[in-house]
């Protein structure tokens, strides 16, 4: 495990001899680590200061400098007074029909990507590679060809405009790449291990959730991190599905920051861009290491 | 209950036979050992047995009921797997008990059950711990406790220690072949090792290409191969072939290879050899018997020594006695040989094989 977290120890032993070079060496991958490190990071640093500042002081100094007064007020407005159009009530609205939507998306879609991904590897029917293959095809198309047959097929069915149709589209827009996730990881697992649990008399859904759901831990963790952010971040589905009382956060930012009438209120821009962003960042922060793990661990020795 | 017949089985791939016609029939109580080189299908029958895979024609008969297209768990088996199989996030205890909470047996009967295989296994001490906390041998004795559990009828090993070393190997075929008399259940076995089929069978399917190559008990599997490849496929060191010719003249019959001349007429041929057959001799090393330097027999062989291979318990031997062949035989390791030596040995016709060189069956 040490040698592949440093891939560079053994060089290093080998080259003892020539310390000098290694340390300019060393120096060289340092200095353009932080370089890359701030460029990425500088226009966080922006934003961050820009949110506290005024719209006098925005206008006056530099994008870079650190606010003078320091005020709290221009969150506060992006939260729950900012105007989306004509309704006046901040980013709260969006934040918590985002939340209304992801919840039933990521739970949906995950569970179906694992039982598809179980009965992919297990229950093998005839053509059931064409089947996977035919999913797969499925990531590769963009979104906006589906979204005419779409719109007409939900509005057939009454579902246009509604919760019920966001969530839908997410689950199949999650679908093949949650199948493929879930396919390639029960795949390392052991036939045996499902023909056990068959002998001893547990059917589809048995072998499912008492087997192989509960050893499906990382991947699940993997599976739902990518579902928060991609469902998170999403901006066409909402902004075309969900009808106007159900729109996402993201739609509800582009409102604020792109209404043409009147000043532009930067400072609450930001602020509200921030906003946005932490549920995504705030995963990947919080579960990095899970998802490493996720991603490394292959087959679960038993 | 317990007998197992199996009529004309068919199992294939796409175009690809596994298993062509194959017939078998186990009687209850017996213990039966597929054995096979890789790829000939002995797990593939297996799995078939145990309804793990789809038969492509034929049917499968337990204690007279047709089970071809019967669920897994409605066999009444136990099957125990190479790689153990166990369910890593449940407790050994409740791996054993898996099978009988899901057919919804009450409490009582599953902890009585647990504790009579943990009993018989010794797994008691281990009751509480998960598989990955277990050494491979305790793995394999969990897998074999979870099958008993079930209070099957038949039970299939399929290759069940394939994956422990040498020394548990040895402990374990102990402990399943006195499992074996203990339950007297019926029980099917696939490996590829021929001293666990040896061991353990009270008859062993030898078996290539999806063919049963012969059906018989340990020791006539050993001693009178009904095939070349049976022949050859038994045995370690295996069995040595003599390509030659067999003449036959009123009753008395002799063997002749390269230079070599024996007066066989004590083998038990099936039928009247023809004048002029060609044949393969087989004969075991532990069957040539090596002779005093002086003494004088009627199928007498002399050659010269090519090769001294110590064994521990004996010593091989490998000797020119043709032309064209070197033959291995064992000696005792007290005997000391040297390279260069010229040996005297003895065939003994009845202890040899004699196969049809064209078709390979025993004569």
């Amino acid at each position: 495990m040490l040698s592949i977290l440093s891939p560079t120890n053994s060089k290093l032993a080998s080259k003892r001899g020539s310390s000098l070079q290694m340390q300019w060496g060393r120096i060289g991958i340092y200095g353009f680590l932080l370089v890359t490190a701030l460029f990425f990071l500088l226009p966080l640093y922006v934003m961050l200061v820009t949110s506290f500042k005024g719209l006098d002081e925005i206008r006056l100094s530099s994008i870079f400098a650190m606010p003078q007064e320091f005020s709290w007020d221009y969150w506060k407005i992006a939260w729950s007074s900012a105007c989306t159009g004509l309704e006046c009530s901040g980013l709260k609205v969006g934040f918590w029909n985002s939340v209304k939507i992801l919840i039933p998306s990521v739970i949906i879609s995950v569970m179906f990507g694992a039982i598809n991904g179980y009965a992919l590897s297990f229950w093998k029917i005839k053509g059931a590679n064409i089947l996977f293959a035919c999913l797969l095809l499925g990531a590769f198309i963009p979104y906006q060809v589906f979204i005419y047959p779409l719109i007409r097929v939900y509005a057939e069915i009454g579902i246009y405009g509604t919760l019920t149709g966001v969530v839908v589209s997410h689950v199949i827009f999650g679908m093949p790449i949650m199948t493929l996730l879930f396919r390639n990881y029960y795949s390392t697992l052991p036939l045996e291990l499902f023909n056990a649990a068959r002998i001893d008399g547990a059917g589809f859904f048995k072998v499912f959730f008492v087997i192989m759901l509960p050893m499906s831990t990382p991947i699940i963790i993997v599976a739902v991190i990518m579902q928060v952010t991609n469902i998170w971040n999403d901006f066409l589905i909402g902004l075309v599905f969900a009808g106007s009382d159900n729109l996402p956060m993201t739609v509800q930012l582009n409102n604020i920051v792109n209404t043409t009438t009147g000043e532009r209120a930067y400072n609450v821009n930001m602020a509200a861009t921030i906003l946005t962003s932490l549920v995504p960042l705030i995963i990947y922060v919080a579960s990095g290491r899970w998802f490493v793990r996720g991603i490394a661990s292959g087959a679960v020795k038993g | 209950m317990g007998n197992v017949s199996i009529n004309k089985l068919d199992i294939s791939y796409d175009t690809t036979f596994i298993l062509n016609q194959l017939d078998l029939s186990i009687e209850d109580g017996e213990f039966v050992v597929l054995l096979g080189p890789s790829g000939c299908g002995k797990s593939t029958l297996l799995n078939a047995i145990g309804g793990l895979i789809d038969t492509t024609g034929g049917s499968i008969y337990f204690d007279g009921n047709d089970v071809t297209w019967a669920d897994p768990k409605d066999r009444g088996i136990g099957m125990v797997f190479q790689s153990y199989a166990l369910y890593p996030t449940m407790s050994v205890e409740k791996n054993m008990s898996f099978g009988l909470r899901i057919a919804g047996v009450d409490k009582e009967t599953i902890a009585r059950k647990v504790d009579w295989a943990a009993k018989l296994l010794q797994l008691e001490p281990l009751l509480k711990r998960k598989p990955a906390s277990l050494s491979g041998g305790q793995r394999q004795r969990v897998a074999i406790g979870r099958a008993l559990v079930r209070d099957a009828g038949i039970y299939l090993f399929d290759e069940p220690l394939s994956n422990l070393d040498a020394k548990l190997r040895t402990e374990l075929r102990l402990e399943i072949k006195k499992l074996h008399q203990k339950l007297k259940s019926t029980m099917i076995y696939v490996t590829h090792d021929q001293i666990e089929a040896l061991t353990l069978a009270d008859r062993i399917a030898v078996m290539k290409d999806g063919v049963i190559q012969q059906l018989d008990t340990p020791y006539n599997i050993y001693n009178k191969p009904d095939n070349l490849f049976v022949a050859t496929f038994l045995g370690s060191p295996s069995m040595n072939c003599l390509e030659g010719t067999l003449y036959s003249n009123g009753g008395k019959v002799t063997f002749f290879s390269a230079d070599m001349l024996l007066d066989v007429s004590d083998y038990q041929f099936m039928k009247e050899p023809d004048d002029g057959q060609h044949v393969t001799m087989g004969i075991r090393p532990e069957h040539i018997q090596t002779l005093e330097a002086d003494k004088e027999d009627a199928n007498l062989v002399s050659g010269v020594i090519e090769l001294v291979e110590p064994m521990g318990s004996e010593t091989l031997i490998w000797t020119r006695f043709t032309s064209q062949q070197t033959l291995s035989h064992s000696v005792s390791s007290e005997l000391v040989f040297a390279k260069g030596e010229r040996v005297n040995v003895k065939i003994e016709p009845s202890k040899c094989s004699f196969f049809d060189t064209e078709t390979g069956f025993r004569i």
